[in-house]
Order: structure tokens, then sequence, then C-alpha cells
């Protein structure tokens, strides 16, 4: 196992790579404020970070990762254009489970491109500068897009209302697949919705709730009455046809190299040309990459890549993992977060992609590999 | 050394764990003043009665101090982080029933399934500017049922005491607590959703797995093991 003094060597050696690629060093405060964090993330957040209590700054967290900091910084500064930021230092990480392989603490190294003027070269940059630190080490390199998905969601011929609550669930595959089913009326429709439905046939809203009793709560009668309205109107609205529903099983199947990856997306794109523009920046991002020499066939581009485990990306996704080695985590990932962004930016919208490496378990492997 | 066995040191808990072993040969009882917490094992040679409050039962069965230990089997799952690594069930007891289950106010009639939560919960927030409040101190039990059902939009609010009572004071909208009878939640206007059971909790006997066992200790936990699946 390597020492953290070597581990720190390590960190700041990547860092310097980063630096030479125009990134400012920045080192934000390992105590953060939480409000921001919990605003984002919810209660996931809540089961991995530290939480702690300052009597005048009220709830902290020990910082659980670098880009919410680097992008609060980056807006608080007001800067306009292009800003590239590099980091390295601890995160902590609580840890509710036993997870062989996951640290509560451990070192990160990474960068972060705000801003860029070509989005698509900025991701294959970046990707690029990934993949030649890591090359010594033959690792596993996958990459996703889960802006094809959000773009495939808002094309389907569905209600906006439909549209809205699938988008929501983007990172939750298990029930963006139960509301998929449901909207297509694959699922079975819960008997109290179905009374809930007629009764509404005959009776006021209004009087559905008054016979229930009391009205206690901060959720206010209206809202209630404004979701049955909504039931009602889903309830009206045709289901989603079956070859909609196949055209996202399509989308989501798919696990190939980078290019038969295009090929068929373009495929699906046919039917669902409002994928085209999302299609020509994935080409344009993979023409980037090729040209600056990553071997693209030896690369696996997954469609579902990162959907469940890298909650704030939401396009261009990538990580690198040690094949054979489930018990590891990824040794590096990445991806970009306007999502996150436009929360934290008061408005303005400020395109990101970023990536981390962990130097500690690069170290690890290197070790290992030398024996 | 002996086996140290943990049970509850007061009320129902106690007195109904002390039938259960009864039923099964084992005469649990306390010793000393009403107020000592003492007592002894008879019918079998080598266990030593520990009297704990039942929720500090699964640290010390955690912790690996005590042998065996009887506690909810909610307790055991809320508060050992990978209990079953860590401890091993030996008998369900069948009392001290518990669920613990989700409920929101009955006035919610659009309301019904988590499916129906999470979607209310969207539109709270976009309304409220918060996040749908629900009050518990099952925090990781709830957390992870929420997730596995993929659940967004709320946040949950710690309440160690008088849970049902939150959403009429306006501190939470809905509540994730233990019932036994659902008496509780129906005074306080609330109702249990249909898919809201989170787990179904009873007095469970445990084992711990990280206590050191000697030949000895093996040996009446075989004996014990014998006479309670008798």
């Amino acid at each position: 196992m390597p020492s953290k003094d070597q581990i720190r060597a390590e960190a700041a050696r990547l860092q310097a790579v980063f630096q030479e690629a125009g990134a400012t060093p920045v080192d934000p405060d390992i105590l953060q404020p939480a409000t921001a964090l919990l605003d984002l993330y919810g209660e996931d957040i809540r089961a991995r970070a530290y939480v702690t209590a300052d009597p005048l700054k009220g709830e902290q967290m020990l910082r659980p990762d670098f880009t919410v900091p680097v992008v609060q910084m980056h807006v608080a500064n007001g800067h306009s254009g292009e800003a590239r930021y590099t980091y390295a230092g601890e995160v902590f990480r609580r840890q509710e489970m036993i997870e062989p392989g996951r640290d509560n603490e451990y070192f990160q190294a990474g960068m972060e491109i705000i801003d860029a003027a070509d989005p698509a070269a900025a991701e294959a940059e970046l990707f690029v500068q990934f993949s030649a630190l890591l090359s010594p080490l033959k690792l596993r390199a996958e990459m996703g897009d889960i802006g094809l998905l959000a773009a495939a969601v808002e094309g389907l011929d569905a209600s906006d209302a439909r549209k809205a609550a699938l988008l929501r669930h983007i990172w939750r595959p298990r029930r963006f697949r139960a509301l998929l089913d449901r909207f297509a009326g694959r699922a079975k429709v819960p008997a109290s919705r179905t009374a809930l439905l007629r009764r509404l046939e005959s009776e006021a809203p209004e009087e559905i709730i008054a016979a229930e009793g009391l009205f206690i709560g901060l959720r206010e009668p209206a809202e209630v009455v404004q979701r049955m309205r909504t039931l009602q109107e889903d309830a009206e609205t045709p289901p989603l046809s079956a070859n909609q529903v196949a055209l996202i099983d399509d989308l989501l199947e798919i696990r190939e190299t980078p290019w038969n990856a295009l090929a068929r997306l373009r495929d699906i794109a046919v039917d669902l040309p409002v994928l085209d523009a999302s299609l020509d920046r994935l080409e344009r991002r993979l023409d980037v990459m090729c040209e600056r020499g990553v071997d693209l066939a030896r690369l696996e581009f997954d469609t579902s890549h990162g959907r469940s485990t890298m909650e704030y990306y939401d396009g261009f996704v990538f990580s690198f993992s040690v094949p054979g080695r489930p018990d590891l985590p990824p040794v590096a990932l990445g991806g970009r977060y306007d999502a996150l962004t436009r929360v934290l930016g008061q408005g303005r919208e400020i395109p990101a992609v970023g990536g981390m490496v962990r130097p500690g378990l690069l170290l690890e492997l290197a070790t290992e590999g030398a024996k | 050394m002996s086996l140290k066995l943990g049970v509850p040191s007061k009320g129902r808990l106690m007195e109904k764990t002390f039938d259960w072993f009864g039923a099964r040969g084992l005469d649990i009882r306390r010793t000393g003043s009403d107020r000592e917490y003492a007592g002894a094992v008879g019918g079998i040679d080598g266990v030593d009665l520990v009297l704990l409050s039942a929720g500090e039962i699964p640290r010390e069965l955690n912790a690996g101090r005590i042998h065996l230990g009887v506690t909810g089997s909610d307790l055991v799952r809320e508060r050992i982080p990978g209990w079953e690594s860590r401890v091993e069930e030996l008998s369900r007891m069948g009392f001290g029933q518990a669920d613990l289950i989700i409920a929101v106010p009955k006035c919610w009639a659009d309301v019904d399934t988590v499916e129906d939560l999470d979607a209310a919960a969207s539109a709270f927030r976009k309304v409220h500017g918060h996040r749908l409040r629900i009050a518990t101190k099952y925090h990781r039990l709830v957390r992870e049922y929420l997730r596995e059902m993929g659940v967004a939009d709320y946040k949950l609010v710690d309440s160690q005491g008088a849970t049902e009572g939150t959403v009429k004071n306006l501190t939470a909208e809905a509540v994730a607590d233990i019932t036994s009878t659902g008496e509780t939640l129906r005074a306080n206007h609330l109702k249990i959703l249909a898919d809201g059971m989170i787990h179904r909790s009873q007095a469970t006997l445990f084992r711990s797995k990280t206590a050191s066992w000697s030949m000895a200790q093996k040996a009446a936990l075989n004996e014990l093991a014998e006479m309670i699946s008798a």
C-alpha cells in the first residue's frame, strides 16, 4: 500500500499535468456549507457525506467531492468565458454499508473545463488527457452519453407531463422503467387510482377531499386537486405506442465500440430525428478523440453508462476501471454536468465538463503492475 | 468465561422475553431488588444474563461484547451497517411485532402508493421551494427503501418521538414510523401507503458474529440452540 506522502506526491504530479493543460490550481475548503449540497443531491448525499454543525455557520459537510465547490467559486468570481481549474486533495465519504475497496477518505486529483467555446472538443480533450495519464495501466475504458436518453425522451410522442416525469427519473433506472411501463399501458394501474378516477367522474375533487376528514399539513387542498386533475388528464391520454417504447429500449441496449454504437444510434434517429443534434455532437467528440490518437476500437460505448452511479452527469460520461476487479472503485471518472451548473449558476447557463482520478488507487495498481 | 446473553431490562419486552425462554426450559429472572439490574439463568450452565436497554443491544452485539441478544429486528437493521455480516438471526420470537411504514395525511386523496408520493413530492417542491419532508427516527431504513423505490425530491427530518404529530404541526409532510395497530396514525389523521411497508419488525434472538467464541461458549450456544429449537 502506498503511503499518504506518496499519494500526496502522486496527486501533485497529476495536478501539474492538468496545470500544463491550462488549468488554474484551486484549493476549496474541506468544510462546505451543507445547504447547497443537500439541495442538489437530497437525502442520498446525507448517506454519503459527513455532516457536522457549526454554531455560527450552521450545517456543514466535509467535502464529498470538488466539483460543487469549484463551480461555486467560478460563479462567485463572476468569470465569463472559458475557465479551467485543477484540484488535488482529500474527499470524505461516509459508508452506510460495508463496501470493500471504498475508503472513507481518499485523494482525488481532477480538472474541470467550464464554459468552453466548443463543448464537444472540450469533452474529447478531457478524455484524451485522462486516457494518456492512465494508458500504462491497461484499464477498461467506458463511455456513454446521458444526453441521448434525455433527447430521446424529449422527442417522444408523449404529453409534456409524461416527458417531465421521465426526465426527472433519468438517474433512477428502476423508477424510469416503471413510469415508461405505466405510460405505455403495460403496468397494472393501482386499484386505488382506478377507484379515484371513477369517483372523479361524478364527484368534485373538493368533495372527495372533504370526505376524508380534517385537512392537515403544509400541502394545500389546491395541490391535491391539481394532482387529481393531472391524474385525470393522464388517464385520458392515449398510451405511449409500442414503437416509441421500443425506440427507448433499443437505445438503452446499445453497448458497442463507439463507431458501431453511433451507427446503431443513427438508425434509431431515423424514427427519432430529435437525436440528430446529440449524435452530431457525439460524432464530433469521437472525431476529435481519433485525431488525438485514442484507439476507439478498445473503448466501450454504453448508453446506460453512469445513469445510476454518476447522479449529476447529464451528457458525455466516462470511466476507467480495472478489468475483472468489480471490488475496486473506478480509477477515474468524469463527464458533463450542465444540470448542476444550471442550479449553481443562479440562472446562468454554464456548460461544464470535468473528471477526477484516484491517485491512491493509481499508485497501488502501478506498484502491482511493477511486481 | 460464560456466554453472555443480552435481554431487555424492563417492561413488556423483558417479561415476554423471560416467558419465551421459560417456555423452552430456560429459567431467566431478575435477581436482587426491583431496582438492581442483575439476573440469573437457570436450566443451562455457562450462560450469563446481561440486562440492557433494548436500544443498546444492537450496539453491544455489533461490538461483540455480548454473544446473544434479544431486540427488535428494526433496531438491528437501522443501527448496524451491513447487519447480515455482523449478526445472525437465530430465532424470530413471535412478539413485539411492529411495522415500519410510511404514512401521509388521510386528506391526500390523490396519494395511495409510493409512486403517488414521488409525484406529489415533485409538485410540492415546485410549489413550496423545498423538498417534501418525511419525519422519522429510522433514517437508514427509510432512505434505503425510498432509494430502492426510486423516490426523489424528499428529505428526512429527525423525529425522536410524537412523530405522528409532525404533519399537523407543519414540521413534516409525511412520516415513517413504527406502528402495531395503526391507532395513533388514525388519531392523527394519517393513513399508511398501500406499498409503504418498509420492515415488519418483531423481537428476535440474534447471535453476534463479531464476539469471540471459546469452546465452552460454543458448547453453551449449542445447548441453548437445541433447547430453543425443540
